[in-house]
């Protein structure tokens, strides 16, 4: 599974790690991230995320 | 100053600081001093948005005694944990000790981290409404614009927007609003403040232009935290937001370079030349003898950005470093860059200002230009050729 960074801050969203301060368990890829999800560092949508090769 | 009325009974109530030359420590020059707007609201219930730098709390505070008693504040609306707005907050707080806060959830948490002040604290999200009495305030939250506790403040029944920091100029002035004030300063001074803050936010600018439309919100005012409050034309600001985050861009070019004995500064004239031959507004500035802030507000209208130097221990010199730094995370939009300098045995300096060029997002409009040594009446030529090249360029679109 892909991770994706913030364009705005450079957070990582690592699937396999997940978002627990969202309840994002671990093993959810960024695509099925809820459409409300933020970035927990920064706080801007999911459109603002690149997916990292 | 007394307070100054924007709307029946709301009040500013900040503080004018004509001194201020430096923000954000050593890196954002001020030339015009700064205000911290902070503003207060009668009705049913007192509200206060945002308060000022700590150094000017006492002023703050005499202009709001002049309106009410402090102690009668009920709302404190925190837009921006940043301390040149919420910095008095802990003064009002002494007098106000009832007064409920209200701020986003990040804001709550940056407050707690500032003061360790244990208040009552509300935390809002778009679309929550506190009604005072005959007006309503509604929140919008605005991550990173410019932090990630950002929110903007509206008045609906005034049709007021308070949006903290966007929207703002570094600019002390006697007047409060747009129709008091040269506009030409007023604009220099937004552009100043959008290009060396929001820049790399044009993004989530235009994005958050889209959703005030869509929100539909008439918008009679904009009183923003910094600077003079948009009365006349609140339009104006609006408008050149939208321009400056989608990188529109007029034939313009910066040159910036720096020389050590004269080389590259010779090639770069002769480059200005033969962009001003193809009728490019080219501009020269001279790293080391020049406000850095300015040559990035001069990007939001320039298409093109030419950076020069000599090649020393195999790279740029070390006085471009700082420009290049601010650029590569201020990320201009939408614009071209290129890079030359003369060089003595080994080169370096070109190759590597191109890798920051692109780095800042910029997309290199052609190759290097290196010359050895000191150019000669030919060489010049050259670099007139090169510049005309690249005006050429900027016309291509």
């Amino acid at each position: 599974m892909e991770k994706w960074e913030c364009d705005v801050c450079g957070y990582v969203y690592d699937p396999a790690v997940g978002d627990s301060s969202a309840g994002i368990a671990p093993g959810t890829p960024f695509e099925d991230l809820p459409d409300d999800w933020v970035c927990p560092d920064c706080g801007v949508g999911k459109d603002q995320f690149s997916k990292l090769e | 100053m007394d307070p100054v009325q924007l709307k029946d009974k709301i009040y500013w109530v900040g503080a004018v600081d004509w001194d201020m030359r430096y923000f954000h420590g050593p890196i954002f020059s001020t030339h015009r001093g700064t205000t911290y707007n902070s503003y207060l609201i009668v009705d049913e219930k007192i509200a206060l948005v945002d308060t000022v730098y700590p150094p000017f709390a006492g002023e703050m505070l005499k202009r709001i005694k002049k309106v009410i008693d402090p102690s009668r504040i009920d709302c404190i609306i925190i837009n921006h944990v940043e301390i040149d707005h919420s910095g008095a907050l802990p003064e009002v707080m002494k007098l106000a000790p009832g007064a409920k806060i209200y701020c986003s959830p990040r804001a709550r948490e940056g407050l707690r981290k500032h003061f360790q002040g244990e208040w009552d604290y509300r935390v809002v999200k778009t679309g929550d409404e506190l009604p005072l009495g005959r007006r309503t305030l509604s929140f919008i939250e605005a991550p990173m614009l410019h932090w990630p506790d950002s929110m903007f403040t509206y008045v609906k029944e005034e049709a007021l927007l308070m949006p903290n920091d966007a929207f703002g100029q570094h600019l002390a002035s006697a007047f409060r609003f747009d129709d008091q004030v040269d506009n030409k300063m007023i604009m220099e001074e937004a552009a100043r403040y959008y290009a060396n803050i929001l820049y790399p936010f044009s993004g989530l600018v235009l994005k958050k232009l889209e959703e005030l439309a869509a929100l539909g919100i008439p918008i009679s005012m904009i009183a923003p935290s910094h600077g003079i409050i948009w009365r006349k034309n609140p339009g104006q600001i609006i408008e050149a937001y939208r321009r400056w985050a989608s990188g529109d861009w007029l034939p313009k070019a910066v040159v910036v370079y720096d020389t050590m004995w004269g080389s590259t500064a010779a090639m770069a004239r002769a480059i200005v030349e033969g962009l001003a031959s193809e009728g490019v507004d080219a501009r020269l500035f001279k790293v080391s003898l020049r406000d850095i802030n300015g040559i990035i507000t001069e990007l939001l209208e320039a298409r093109l950005l030419v950076v020069g130097s000599p090649t020393i221990n195999r790279s740029y010199l070390s006085a471009l470093s700082p420009f290049l730094d601010d650029l590569a995370g201020l990320k201009p939009v939408n614009r071209l860059g290129a890079a030359f300098g003369s060089y003595g045995w080994s080169r370096g300096a070109v190759k590597d200002i191109e890798a920051k060029l692109e780095a800042a997002g910029l997309t290199l409009a052609g190759e290097g230009l290196e010359i050895a040594w000191v150019p000669d009446a030919g060489e010049l030529e050259s670099c007139r050729q090169w510049g005309r090249a690249l005006a050429r360029k900027i016309k291509e679109k």
